[in-house]
């Protein structure tokens, strides 16, 4: 069930995907129509797999690099789906589900199956812990897609190419603020899994702190993102700056994620 | 029953010609009444813009209406119609149909696409209706014009994209900042085309207009005609970081805003984006603020570039605008030949005979000991009894001098004995809308 589950939503957003690609290539009113509804299936599915695997774990499922990086797609387009819907921005879809889609296969090439719960992530603070982790990441990754909208079509504006992807893509001003939108709803989350990570990490190994290199990239992800909300609100870094420092943002908050548990023994190493 | 028109637009005929021969909107009714006064012509309509004046009518006699038309029209403005025969256009049935399609879908504008045309051939519709020119074929003459007109907006992308220079400037502008409400405009000099720019921007909402010029009377002049704040050209780099839409066209041989200038300016706005339309020829703002971080540039070949495209990309869409026309034309005209005289009444006859024949099939099989020859007098009855009823609609049909009633009665029969087919019906629904 769970296999069959996780790989329909894997086969659903291929196919999102190929039909928000074609709409770049030859936007049609029908075609981002149905490429949303095919999503809302997709998220759908997805949430069933998610439900399915924690009512079979017992637990939170997002204790492992497949089970994390499946909630961190489900969130991704969880939040494109309430974007779509407040802007109405089929376009959209073309950057953020070949993103959902990619996760979704990496995810696919880690083990599937249930492994007896590591006794330190028995807590209540699991699900905390994690869900406000992965919910920050995902409004990161939005405004990651988001700013390479902002400089596709400030490219445009300044080289005067205004072709048929110039009038799909929307103003800079509406990307500017969903990127920032998505950086003041992320900027929080991340702070409070933080927060959380070291409440949890004080009853769980005896100190709040202890400099794990997962622990010091998330506080480097987290300096690199109040800079640039700091810079927005004095100096209004924003527009080009402003996007290429959250696609900067967005890179290392992936090493934080998977450089760091693949790469960099350590506490927080789950596989 | 024929449609024809008889007309001059933009295409054949001056403006010298086309004003002598426009109608006034609030003298509508006195055409209207001369027109359907004449023999022959049963409907009439007046189409009459800046662009062209229309007659369409409905006629038994294509030659003789439309040179009744003709004459009608010299006379009525008091033109030789010598001078006016040149400039005109006459066209019937199919041709006419293709006419009045392609003028309410904007194929046949000056620019093609623009809306405007629409909303003017309806009011001359309006014209008609309420003075009762218009009966039941140009009525359904033009609600098939608008809704082809309708299909061709929502299908094709002809009236899309901007075709004017000054257009293209605010779409641009949409693009970079979304809604303009908040914006301010600053008018950098004067020029034909910058006002109109500006005019443009005003329209669309934007918050504040600035107005700057090397002679301060000139600003505090154009500013009153805009409602807009004249500003001081020696302190233009005081105000330049409260605009965000920059319209310049001075006469200055050199370049007033300089790349070194926005950096500056940039930093004092918090790097809120700038878009800036030189319009002048020398050019007034040095092309290296266009690498400036968040400024945009675009001089007047650049907008005259964008225009080009988009009327490209007209011409692609007019080409499938055309297509629908040429679909909805065969559609009309099933409509319309259904309206002859003669098939109805064939049709007519034949669905009451269908009616009797069975009837009395069905009462003479269940009658048994009938006296000898009763079977043909029986029948001789009820043939009698049809055609007396049959008599009177049939000869009113047959009558000419009755105008557009004709028409009505046909549809009306049509309807009342279900004698119609399935596309009428389809056209009766679009009517509705």
């Amino acid at each position: 069930m769970n296999a069959l589950l996780f790989n329909s939503t894997l086969v659903i957003y291929a196919v999102v995907t190929a039909v928000y690609l074609v709409y770049l290539l030859k936007p049609t009113e029908s075609l981002g129509k149905t490429g949303l509804w095919l999503t809302m299936a997709g998220f759908l599915v997805h949430c069933g797999f998610t439900l399915n695997r924690f009512l079979d774990a017992g637990h939170t499922p997002i204790t492992n690099l497949h089970e994390s990086l499946s909630f961190f797609s489900l969130s991704v387009v969880g939040i494109f789906l309430l974007l779509e819907r407040r802007y109405k921005i089929s376009i959209l879809g073309s950057f953020m589900m070949p993103l959902a889609l990619l996760i979704m296969a990496i995810s696919a090439s880690f083990s599937t199956v249930i492994p007896p719960l590591n006794p330190a992530l028995k807590s209540k603070w699991l699900a905390v812990h994690t869900i406000m982790a992965f919910l920050g990441y995902a409004a990161f990754a939005i405004s990651f897609g988001v700013s390479i909208m902002y400089l596709i079509q400030s490219h445009f504006l300044k080289t005067r190419r205004l072709g048929s992807m110039f009038q799909k893509l929307p103003s800079l001003d509406i990307l500017d603020d969903i990127s920032y939108r998505c950086l003041t709803f992320g900027f929080p989350l991340l702070t409070f899994a933080i927060i959380s990570g070291a409440i949890w990490a004080e009853t769980a190994w005896g100190t709040y702190w202890s400099w794990d290199p997962k622990e010091t990239w998330s506080l480097i992800t987290w300096f690199i993102y109040a800079a640039l909300l700091h810079g927005r609100l004095t100096t209004g870094w924003r527009g080009r700056k402003a996007a290429m420092l959250s696609i900067f943002g967005f890179v290392i908050m992936l090493f934080t994620f998977l450089g760091v548990n693949l790469l960099l023994p350590g506490l927080h190493s789950y596989k | 029953m024929n449609i024809i028109v008889v007309g001059l637009s933009h295409k054949t005929a001056a403006v010298e010609i086309r004003e002598k021969v426009a109608f006034s909107p609030t003298q509508m009714e006195k055409p209207l009444n001369a027109l359907v006064a004449l023999p022959d012509i049963t409907e009439a309509v007046i189409v009459s813009t800046c662009n062209r004046v229309e007659i369409y009518a409905t006629t038994r006699d294509v030659a003789g209406g439309m040179a009744r038309l003709k004459r009608f029209l010299a006379d009525y403005h008091n033109v030789p119609l010598e001078t006016l025969e040149k400039h005109l256009y006459s066209h019937h049935g199919e041709e006419a149909t293709r006419h009045v399609f392609r003028v309410a879908s904007s194929l046949d504008s000056m620019v093609v696409g623009e809306p405007q045309i629409l909303g003017q051939i309806k009011t001359s519709y309006g014209y008609a209706a309420e003075f009762k020119s218009s009966g039941i074929i140009l009525n359904r003459f033009l609600h098939k014009a608008f809704s082809v007109a309708k299909r061709v907006r929502t299908e094709t992308k002809i009236a899309s994209s901007a075709v004017s220079v000054a257009f293209a400037a605010v779409e641009l502008a949409k693009k970079i900042f979304g809604e303009l409400t908040d914006k301010t405009v600053l008018l950098i000099g004067a020029g034909e085309m910058c006002e109109l720019a500006a005019k443009h921007f005003i329209n669309v909402g934007v918050r504040g207009v600035m107005v700057t010029n090397r002679t301060y009377e000139r600003a505090e002049k154009l500013a009153e005609e805009f409602d807009a704040k004249p500003v001081h050209f020696e302190a233009l780099m005081d105000h330049l970081p409260k605009a965000d839409i920059i319209l310049s066209s001075t006469g200055a041989p050199h370049f007033i805003i300089h790349q070194k200038d926005m950096e500056d300016v940039l930093r004092r706005r918090k790097l809120k984006p700038m878009f800036f339309i030189d319009i002048a020829v020398p050019r007034d703002i040095d092309p290296k603020v266009n690498d400036v971080e968040n400024c945009y540039l675009y001089t007047v070949d650049d907008l005259n570039g964008v225009v080009a495209t988009n009327l490209e990309q007209r011409k692609i869409e007019a080409a499938k605008a055309e297509a629908i026309v040429e679909q909805e034309i065969g559609q009309f005209f099933k409509w319309l030949s259904s309206l002859d005289v003669t098939p109805t009444i064939v049709a007519l006859r034949s669905h009451f005979d269908e009616i009797r024949k069975a009837e009395l099939a069905k009462t003479l099989s269940n009658w048994k000991d009938l006296p000898p020859g009763a079977e043909k007098k029986m029948d001789a009855l009820t043939n009698a009894i049809m055609n007396k009823l049959l008599h009177h609609p049939t000869s009113l049909l047959k009558r000419t001098d009755q105008g557009s009633r004709n028409d009505l009665y046909v549809d009306a029969l049509r309807h009342l004995f279900d004698l119609e087919t399935g596309e009428q019906q389809e056209s009766m629904m679009e009517l509705e809308d």
